[in-house]
């Protein structure tokens, strides 16, 4: 078997469990929610109108803003909470992502719940009357019996759109089958981003088959249709349920410690690379992969994840809200300070590389322009500039757009991924790269320079959250990688993970920078 | 045994009047039917006994006793209701929608099935129990409502239109089972139809009305030789009509 198929597999047990659970949950709470909820609305339309607007405007927002929204929501939720009665709860992973898909379930189950009860024929609802049956009796004998098929349906409605949606729960901290997708669209491994898809729609398609067996069982009183359905859906939960049961029971005599990654290869290997030396120091590590950038901090300052690596740029700007350019050092010290000073956040200082924010050209393409700095971009504002998705927002694009006038420039925003092809294929001639990426030389880009210094330096410090700011045998576990991976050793371990050909795992690329280190 | 007196209804969303000031009484045992076109009020009056709808002024006595004085569940599960076109729950067995009023009513288990088999006995359904109401014919389906109907032994039964979407041959079948059953059980029997003929072979009296109000009262024959008006004259006038065309084609 191949390699990537290989690790695929071995991630099944993991992900498919946590997706399991996070679908089913949301699923059983819309339906709690939705069929009363339906059963009001259906009887007054004061109700009814409003409660279908909300839930239908809902179905309108795209899922991952929508999952992503309920992180910020929470988090404030939590922060009130914490203020009035001094209890506070996590806002990353699995909550919000219940939530958010609960509010998605509601739609086809609260629709067809109303529908089924409102469409139900007048005489009948009478002789329900004329027998002497009470408005409770009558609705339960004999108004939700008759609504049941038309409900039945809708949860299946539901079903395969949660767990199609739950892959989107991973960039806000919560495992599930999008972590393959995820992850693989991210180091161009489209393996993992079938796998994660094509488990995704084996998991909805089974659930939808026992939920229509169920309800072909109902319809014709089959208690045999019946039993066989929920045997089968107990059984395929069960089985997706099991290997979490036997971690969660397991004697924890380690501690559990979590490391975070955005979403980028850089990030999966470093945070691999830290997940194994915290393993052989004795610690029970889970890592959390995809989160969103600012997401990743937050998720460290409130104790969600327990380490990861950002740049000293990237902080100075989003996290400090500093534009000012003091030098690299004095950028360091001021952000270790101020991180311990207002988050308890410990920073075991620089990795020994920088993955700065740059932008780059096709070589061939700069020489004919006669391009060889941002500030040569000026003269031409024909040309069309390739970002991720975050760079246009970032301080870091005002600061370089400002100082060079280029704010006139076409902008297109790409998957990271993608935006190499892109320059490659002249979809776009200029495109924001990180320098510490192996693919720069590797498609004869040239690295425009910046004579303004407009740019801040981006090291990567290894954070530490508050929970083990102070925690010897973790801080000791992480501090021998302090200054230890060089530029070219970083470019070398990403182009493993990013190359088209001979591909390997984050984890492999992980391995490998591991033996290169001293331990 | 049932009394209406001085009973009004209007219907607030259309503005119409129902009924006005309707005064009858029924006799025990006896097989009353209302006649009259459609919008006449004979099925709204049907629908204040067991109060489907509450009347507005007036009262209605069952044995004396004022039923807006009873709780509504409890005086439906206490009268038979055969309802238009039957009204059967598709999702029960003809047991179990014959065995809805008992149910309600907290019988055991035994008791039940063995009313059950007793009903379906009497209307010629035995064997029936375990079929769904879409699996009957129209005719299956009426016999199945009147075995719910009369499954709690209610003194007093209500039919509206129950024969309405019949074809003749089963209607009449239908139409003598019921007499024959009101007959044997006792029963007080008000029943609603638009159909003359069907009135005259049924009823003990016809009761007409029109408009929300009684025009007459009496018994078949007093009707076919005294009608009160011309509307009466009329109602009475299609089955004789029909009667007489009938044996003039048979003698021909």
């Amino acid at each position: 078997m191949n390699a990537n198929l290989r690790e695929a597999w071995a991630l099944l047990p993991d992900y498919l469990g946590q997706h399991v659970i996070l679908s089913v949950s949301a699923l059983l709470l819309g339906v709690a929610v939705s069929v009363p909820l339906g059963v009001i609305a259906a009887r007054s339309r004061r109700v009814g109108a409003p409660v279908l607007a909300v839930v239908s405007v809902v179905q309108t927002i795209p899922g991952l803003a929508l999952l992503a929204l309920f992180y910020p929501l929470l988090l404030a939720v939590s922060a009130v909470t914490d203020d009035l009665f001094g209890f506070s709860f996590r806002a990353l992973g699995f909550l919000p992502a219940l939530l958010a898909l609960t509010l998605y379930a509601m739609l086809p189950i609260l629709r067809n719940t109303v529908t089924a009860l409102k469409g139900l024929d007048p005489a009948i609802l009478m002789a329900a009357k004329g027998v002497g049956m009470t408005a409770r009796q009558s609705l339960f004998r004999v108004e939700l019996p008759l609504a049941a098929p038309q409900i039945l349906a809708g949860i299946r409605t539901a079903t395969v759109w949660v767990v199609g949606i739950t892959t989107l729960s991973t960039p806000i901290g919560q495992t599930s089958l999008g972590n393959y997708i995820f992850t693989g669209l991210q180091i161009e491994n489209w393996i993992f981003v079938l796998f994660g898809c094509v488990a995704a729609a084996a998991l909805a398609l089974v659930l939808d088959l026992l939920l229509a067996m169920a309800g072909a069982g109902l319809g014709r009183r089959s208690h045999a249709r019946l039993v066989l359905a929920a045997a089968g859906l107990i059984a395929v939960i069960g089985a997706a349920l099991l290997p979490e049961l036997i971690q969660a029971h397991a004697p924890q005599a380690r501690p559990m410690v979590a490391i975070g990654a955005k979403n980028f290869s850089e990030q999966y290997i470093l945070a691999d690379l830290m997940a194994g030396r915290l393993e052989r120091a004795g610690f029970s590590v889970a890592t959390k992969s995809d989160l969103g950038s600012t997401i990743a901090f937050r998720a460290l300052s409130s104790g969600d994840i327990d380490a990861y690596v950002d740049y000293s740029g990237t902080l100075w700007g989003n996290i400090l809200g500093r534009t000012d350019m003091p030098g690299r050092q004095a950028m360091l010290d001021t952000l270790a300070a101020r991180l311990k000073a207002d988050y308890g956040i410990a920073s075991l200082g620089s990795l020994g590389f920088e993955n700065a924010y740059i932008f780059a050209m096709r070589a061939d393409r700069a020489q004919a322009l006669n391009i060889k700095s941002l500030a040569d971009l000026a003269r031409h504002p024909e040309l069309r500039i390739g970002g991720d998705f975050e760079i246009f927002s970032r301080p870091e694009w005002r600061a370089v757009a400002k100082a060079y006038d280029l704010g006139r420039m076409k902008r297109r925003q790409y998957q990271p991924e993608f935006l190499y092809r892109a320059v490659v294929s002249g979809d776009a001639d200029v495109v924001s790269a990180f320098s510490s990426d192996g693919r720069i030389a590797r498609y004869g880009l040239v690295i425009l320079g910046d004579p303004k210094a407009a740019l801040p330096p981006y090291d990567a410090m290894l954070l530490v959250g508050p929970a083990h700011a102070h925690d010897a045998a973790f801080l000791a576990a992480l501090k021998p990688l302090e200054g230890e991976i060089s530029l070219t050793l970083m470019q070398r371990a990403n182009l493993m993970v990013d190359r088209d050909q001979d591909k390997q795992t984050p984890a492999a690329a992980a391995a490998w920078l591991d033996r290169q280190i001293p331990h | 045994m049932i009394e209406f007196l001085n009973l009004s209804k209007a219907y607030s969303a259309s503005g119409t009047q129902a009924v006005r000031g309707l005064t009858l009484s029924i006799a025990p045992g006896e097989f009353l039917v209302l006649i009259g076109p459609s919008g006449s009020g004979k099925t709204t009056t049907l629908n204040m006994v067991n109060r489907l709808v509450e009347p507005d002024s007036g009262e209605i006595r069952i044995e004396g006793k004022n039923v807006l004085d009873s709780d509504p569940v409890m005086l439906r599960r206490s009268i038979g209701y055969v309802f238009q076109e039957a009204g059967l729950f598709p999702h029960m067995t003809v047991a179990e929608n014959v065995a809805a009023t008992p149910v309600l009513l907290g019988w055991d288990r035994p008791r039940i099935a063995a009313r059950v088999t007793q009903l379906l006995d009497m209307v010629q359904l035995a064997g029936f129990e375990s079929r769904f109401p879409q699996e009957l014919s129209g005719g299956q389906r009426q016999r199945v409502a009147l075995a719910r109907a009369l499954a709690a032994r209610p003194p007093v039964l209500l039919l509206d239109e129950p024969f309405g979407a019949l074809d003749p041959v089963t209607r009449e079948a239908v139409a003598a089972d019921v007499r024959a059953i009101h007959q044997r059980l006792g029963l007080t029997t008000l029943m609603v139809t638009h159909d003359m003929t069907e009135a005259l072979l049924m009823a003990d009296r016809i009761a007409v009305m029109a408009d929300g109000q009684l025009v007459q009262v009496g018994s078949p024959r007093e009707l076919v030789e005294h009608p009160a008006d011309a509307f009466v004259a009329q109602l009475i006038e299609t089955p004789r009509r029909r009667a007489r065309a009938l044996a003039e084609t048979l003698r021909a």
